[in-house]
């Protein structure tokens, strides 16, 4: 009896054993397998070449500008789109009309996918036909229009905006559930002691809300490291290699040049780093609460 | 006196300001989209001349190209297949899995918990590489089972974690007086604790409905033949195609939306939950 009853218990957690084993632990240990050959995907068989495709990995100087990319575009992130995404949620937190119109409309973009706004920012920002050089030359600017993205010097940065774009309402609604928690008697309190607001802003808000600026800047490295369907439908890396990012790396050491196992150790180094990101967040983390 | 006075007209002048800081970002949230919906309604002729938002004539004829001789009326119903077909699943194995490392007893639960939750927090970034030669020797590639399975263990996780979370916290007292009544476990899964968990259940069908909706990479590997392809993948390939019919385009991508954004606009408070609720767990 006991025993069917435990069986009967399994069988509840079969189905998602099941889908998780093949669909993911399956190709997790598998990953791990293919990075130490070389094959192209179709051939029956496979080469071992032990540690060579690491080894060409540490040379392979589009892979580090690919890193590099996706770290300058972090960057951007974490310093431009989470400061407009903490006033937004600190103006929302205050006594102003319209706050659920304006939580409704921040959070258009990422309910959005990265092909639709990679392709409707492409079209804005189309060097002949695109809105936004019409409008600059409407205005006088003429001389600040150009081809954005395909222009080596514009086109990451061009790229990393839109990435803001799409990705602040996140930030935002996060920001501003933490301000929400902080109780209205602390203000309060400040303003009865003499703090004006920015003095109220800065020992009251601040200092309460270090746990969620920590948790949004892990979850903006976290997903910005990672960012590529945007980039492949708006520049598909190009102009030559100026908005490359790893896991674009990954899809072409695939799907262009049919090197899995190539692929496969590139995506081991990108865990890695990202791996190695995250502790270092971790900490710096301990560190400033210490 | 004096003083109210210059105290309100502060009060005033700062609300001025931060009501034009909200409605600038506003604006530029809303213009892409505006701007999608009148370059859909333009001609071939007149998309690349006429710069104003409002066309002087609405070609709605493009829409019906679009759903016909586009194709994305395909596309679209593909979509709508997958995503429905993924979040049926996923409600079911995960809020099953989910009850059963809440309330069921059997060796190993916690160690198998453990590597659900593990996997939510491990980046691995050439998975897809694996599971596109997994799904080959599977013979699951360009097929949609393949894919609807693909995209029920991509939401498991989280899904898994949300509604244990709830289970956790729910009340034993129905499920005994279920029990006493003959009810048996999965009697008691689906009459007692799937109705308490409504709400929940909401969070996790708008969460991952939008990310089946909006998946584009799986999709692209495993679906070479066109009439499978799901909408994202299919609006890149029209691109590739026809660089050139920027309206046909357009109208696709509008349509594309659509149900993304009658999604949000009616699920919008358990949107807000699951992002405050799910980004504690990542």
């Amino acid at each position: 009896m006991k025993f069917k009853s435990t069986l009967e218990n399994y069988v509840f957690v079969a189905p998602a054993v099941i889908i998780f084993a093949i669909f993911y632990i399956i190709p997790f240990i598998s990953v791990f397998q293919l990075a130490f050959f070389d094959w192209d995907g179709i051939l029956p068989t496979k080469i071992f070449v032990g540690l060579s495709n690491f080894k060409e990995i540490i040379a392979d100087k589009v892979w580090w500008q690919s890193v590099w990319q996706s770290g300058y575009i972090t960057l951007i992130a974490l310093t431009f789109q989470n400061a407009v995404a903490f006033l937004l949620a600190w103006a929302c937190d205050r006594e102003i009309r319209m706050k659920n119109f304006y939580r409704l409309i921040f959070f258009i973009p990422p309910v959005l996918s990265e092909v639709v706004v990679g392709l409707v920012w492409q079209w804005i920002l189309n060097g002949n036909y695109g809105i936004l050089n019409y409008w600059l030359t409407q205005f006088g600017l003429a001389n600040l229009a150009h081809n954005w993205l395909s222009d080596p010097d514009t086109a990451l940065t061009t790229v990393a905006i839109v990435h803001c774009w799409k990705g602040f309402g996140w930030g935002f609604l996060l920001f501003l559930a933490g301000l929400q928690t902080i109780p209205r008697e602390l203000y309060e309190a400040a303003r009865v002691d003499g703090a004006n607001s920015w003095n109220a802003f800065k020992k009251v808000t601040i200092p309460l809300m270090i746990p969620v600026v920590v948790l949004v800047a892990i979850l903006t490295i976290l997903g910005t490291m990672q960012v590529f369907v945007l980039i492949y439908t708006m520049t598909g890396g190009g102009p030559g290699y100026h908005t490359e990012v790893p896991v674009l790396r990954i899809l072409a050491s695939m799907r262009g040049s049919s090197r899995f196992g190539y692929a496969c150790a590139q995506g081991i180094t990108f865990g890695v780093i990202l791996c190695m990101v995250s502790f270092t967040q971790y900490l710096v983390n301990k560190r400033a609460k210490a | 006196m004096r003083s109210t006075i210059y105290y309100k007209a502060k009060k005033t002048s700062e609300n001025i300001i931060i009501h034009l800081f909200m409605l600038t970002v506003a604006v530029t949230c809303i213009f892409p989209l505006l701007w999608m919906v009148s370059s859909s309604l333009k001609t071939q002729e007149t998309i690349f001349k006429d710069m104003s938002i409002i066309p002087k004539a609405l070609h709605f004829e493009n829409y019906y190209q679009a759903w016909i001789q586009g194709g994305f009326g395909r596309y679209f119903l593909n979509s709508l297949i997958y995503t429905v077909a993924v979040v049926i699943g996923i409600i079911i194995i995960s809020s099953l899995a989910a009850y059963a490392f809440s309330r069921l007893k059997f060796p190993g639960k916690n160690i198998i918990f453990f590597i659900f939750i593990a996997a939510m927090m491990i980046p691995i970034q050439g998975s897809f590489v694996a599971l596109y030669v997994l799904l080959n020797k599977l013979h699951l590639r360009n097929t949609p089972v393949g894919y609807i399975l693909c995209m029920i263990n991509v939401g498991l996780s989280t899904s898994i974690f949300l509604l244990k979370t709830f289970f956790d916290k729910m009340p034993k007292e129905l499920e005994d007086a279920a029990r006493i009544d003959g009810c048996s476990k999965f009697g008691i899964w689906w009459n007692v604790a799937l109705p308490l968990a409504k709400p929940v259940l909401a969070v996790v069908v708008v969460f991952n409905a939008l990310n089946v909706w909006n998946e584009f990479i799986l999709a692209l590997l495993i679906f070479d033949s066109r009439p499978l392809m799901p909408l994202q993948v299919a609006l890149i390939t029209f691109q590739g195609e026809f660089v050139t019919r920027y309206p046909l385009l357009m109208a696709g991508l509008t349509i594309s939306i659509i149900p993304i954004l009658l999604l949000y606009v009616l699920m919008q408070k358990y949107i807000v939950k699951g992002v405050t609720q799910g980004a504690v767990v990542g």
